[in-house]
């Protein structure tokens, strides 16, 4: 990650004579296949998915009915696209807040084991190796009013009053769903938080400590400003994450009920795929990509720049 | 950079794998949605995946992998590429017994037989479709999204072949206007079902229910009899929004009858007038009686298949393949059998519309633009009487589509369906199929939230017509 580490010494040689012909055409050939494919699969979707946006379109024959930004004003003029999007940003900040402190929590919990390391790492990691459907499936049947696993123990505490229906309810569905994904992703980003972990020098920490410093203390001053490159890097992923999130919803909760858990990418689903609006579908993707797109140049102009000069 | 939404065709593909494996979605629905189908014959767990060439005798020992595939029938130089749902092992075995038969007769076909898993099967015809080049011959539900194929020309009028040698006369009549438009039929249907009450007769005697109700109002007292005795009257898989909407639909003809929808549907009318606003005002009597499982609001159709087959809910409304897919899930077979009953959707009073008008739906094939000349002769031997009788008894083909063949059906109760549906005074396909889409998932939408409380009656009336509107005048 960090490429600062000290200066690469060892220059590269440049050519004295300018670079013959043949040598580009070799650059160019050995470029071509990625250059293609990179043009194929991204660009060009991406220019076709602007296209359509200023069409209605139902995604059969070619697109005639050319209506300029009226999707875009649609979607922005549309109280369930805009609570979408906040469903998304919720899930952002949850995710920063909550997610990725547990995360470090435990990095640091198991690297301070001595005994069962690994066994906790692999555990913690697990669940972010099933798929997500999977485990929407598991986790549906754990919030499953009729026998889940959620309602057992609700009835061993309260055993006359009604269990909790948390998926059905529009006010506690995001925060369920939200459980889930913490559940499923804290060990990616755990794991990464120890890679950066193992690239701090002991001798700092142990050095604070000589100095007086109490626990809190070198965690504040040395391994979480040490460990900054990794937290910035995990930040991205997350908000990134958070504003594509998917399947999880679709599959637990089809962004219901009454739209309570839509985000952005179930509301596109559900308009381009399943109402053949695609047109329509293809402005909300855009500004979905919009959205990534500005957050990621800002994010790394001003957050990521340092950890990569 | 990471992002790749813009990409239709990626994300399609995407979707499309994250379709098929989103929702446990068995083979045969009666019903297309866009959310987990229900089905007329789930998909067991063990099923072979086909041999992808050769004879169907050889056939692998089952593996626990239900993989749909690609099956090749003769060698004769017309290809006549097949796509159908029925990845149940025992169904996709009829079907390729039909199709060994079919080339028997003419050597010079070739029959490549595809099986998709519905979910899958949707997105990927989507797909195919939005290329111009669909499939020869395949699955379809009629209504809207068919018209909406025919409109883009992307299917054939079958018109001139019906009329020919009787074809179009062999079907009963309700099931097959559901492939036509405009006077032109671009389908026919091989089942064709109605939605009505499932209800398990013990448990309504154990409430003290003689009669199945005939009115609404008996509905609603049914449903009361039932709480006070401790029972969950209704199991409802909300989530879906499709089975909540099949009520708001049935409460809508029986109170407007076939004029008011056919009125809002060629736009002389609207979703908002009077009788669609009453239906939401009546289903708001069933709805404030709480009659559904806890958290129905988040039960899928799989969660309400389990409540039915188990005896823990007393009745469902909801299609044909109800019962075939509650045994699938059910603990004890026997007991379920012993006691499933059915009644028609109760009449609404002071509505004009009859006990007689059935609300339904089925499968059917449509044929591709490219297809061979032989495609259609295929079809047309699928849906023979013979063919279809056959089909019938082994459960398949039921309730019929096709004149003489119900003589095949083993089971009283179906043959019951297949009669009221055979002599339907109106024959009504599901409104969330038979409307455009954009505007079916809006009655669907609407209707969910009319059962989270979050609409009242005439804002869910108002959401669909604003839909309708947009839709329908154009």
């Amino acid at each position: 990650m960090n490429l600062s580490s000290g200066s690469l010494e060892r220059a590269i040689p440049r050519p004295s004579a300018p670079i013959r012909l043949s040598r580009v055409a070799t650059i160019i050939v050995f470029l071509l296949p990625a250059t293609l494919a990179y043009l194929g699969l991204v660009l060009f979707p991406i220019v076709q998915g602007i296209y359509y946006s200023f069409f209605r379109w139902n995604g059969l024959g070619p697109a005639e009915n050319f209506i300029g930004l009226d999707n875009y004003v649609r979607a922005f003029s549309d109280r369930v696209f805009l609570s979408a999007l906040g469903h998304n940003l919720l899930i952002v900040a949850l995710s920063l807040l909550l997610q990725l402190p547990l995360a470090l929590g435990l990095a640091l919990l198991v690297r301070s084991m001595v005994r069962g390391r690994t066994l906790f790492r692999t555990i913690f990691f697990l669940p972010f190796v099933l798929s997500e459907v999977i485990t929407g499936v598991i986790w549906s049947f754990i919030y499953r009013p009729q026998g889940g696993l959620i309602t057992w123990l609700f009835q061993q505490l309260a055993p006359n009053a009604q269990p909790p229906a948390l998926l059905a309810d529009p006010d506690t569905v995001l925060y369920a769903l939200f459980v889930v994904i913490t559940w499923k992703y804290f060990g990616y980003h755990m794991i990464l938080y120890i890679a950066g972990l193992q690239n701090i020098p002991a001798e700092l920490e142990e050095a604070a400590q000589i100095d007086g410093a109490g626990r809190w203390q070198v965690l504040r001053y040395v391994t979480i400003p040490l460990l900054g490159t990794t937290i910035r890097l995990t930040i991205y992923l997350s908000v990134l994450g958070a504003i594509q999130l998917f399947d999880l919803v679709w599959v637990m909760t089809g962004g219901g009920p009454v739209n309570a858990s839509d985000t952005m990418a179930t509301y596109l689903y559900k308009f381009g795929f399943q109402r053949f609006q695609l047109g329509y579908g293809s402005a909300v993707a855009v500004i979905m990509f919009l959205i990534c797109f500005v957050f990621s140049l800002v994010y790394q102009r001003y957050a990521l720049r340092r950890d990569f000069e | 950079m990471r992002i790749r939404h813009a990409l239709r065709p990626l994300l399609l593909s995407v979707l499309l794998v994250l379709a098929a494996c989103g929702q446990g979605t068995p083979a045969q629905t009666g019903q297309q949605n866009t959310q987990a189908s229900p089905a007329a014959e789930p998909s067991p767990a063990a099923e072979p995946s086909p041999a992808a060439e050769g004879s169907p005798s050889a056939l692998p020992s089952p593996v626990p992998t239900p993989t749909p595939g690609v099956a090749t029938f003769g060698s004769g130089a017309t290809k006549i590429v097949w796509w159908h749902i029925s990845t149940v092992e025992d169904q996709r075995k009829r079907w390729e017994e039909l199709a060994n038969a079919y080339i028997q007769q003419h050597p010079d076909v070739t029959i490549e037989i595809t099986v998709l898993e519905n979910e899958a099967f949707k997105s990927k015809l989507a797909t195919a479709m939005q290329s111009g080049n669909p499939p020869d011959i395949f699955q379809s539900w009629g209504g809207g999204v068919l018209k909406q194929y025919a409109e883009a020309g992307l299917v054939q009028d079958l018109t001139p072949a019906l009329q020919q040698n009787g074809w179009g006369d062999s079907f009963v009549p309700g099931p097959l206007s559901l492939y036509t438009f405009d006077g032109k039929t671009y389908g026919v249907p091989w089942n064709a079902g109605m939605v009505g009450f499932w209800y398990n007769k013990e448990l309504f005697q154990k409430a003290g229910i003689q009669q199945p109700p005939t009115t609404w109002s008996e509905l609603l007292q049914t449903v009361q009899k039932l709480k006070d005795a401790g029972i969950t009257p209704i199991a409802l898989g909300e989530k879906d929004k499709w089975p909540g909407h099949f009520y708001w639909v049935y409460l809508a003809m029986r109170l407007g009858g076939k004029e008011a929808f056919d009125r809002a549907y060629t736009r002389q009318g609207s979703f908002a007038d009077p009788p669609f606003v009453q239906a939401g005002e009546r289903l708001k009597e069933l709805i404030d009686l709480q009659p559904f499982q806890n958290g129905f609001l988040g039960a899928s159709y799989g969660d309400h298949q389990v409540l039915m087959a188990n005896a823990q809910a007393a009745m469902e409304l909801m299609g044909h393949w109800a019962p075939s897919a509650n045994r699938a899930v059910a603990q004890d077979v026997e007991a379920y059998n012993r006691s499933l009953g059915w009644f028609p959707f109760p009449t609404v009073e002071g509505g004009v519309g009859k006990l007689t008008d059935a609300l339904g739906g089925g499968d059917g094939f449509a044929i591709g633009k490219n297809a061979p000349p032989a495609a259609i002769d295929f079809v047309r031997f699928l849906t023979s009487v013979e063919n279809q009788t056959k089909l019938a008894e082994v459960g398949m083909a039921v309730p019929p589509a096709v004149k003489g063949a119900e003589a095949g059906i083993q089971d009283p109760i179906m043959k019951e369906l297949a009669q009221r549906v055979a002599q339907a005074t109106y024959y009504q396909l599901y409104y969330d199929q038979y409307l455009p889409p954009a505007v079916g998932q809006a009655v669907n939408d609407a209707t969910q939230a009319l059962f989270a409380g979050s609409m009242t009656p005439e804002q869910v009336a108002q959401a669909i017509e604003a839909a309708a509107a947009a839709e329908l005048s154009r």
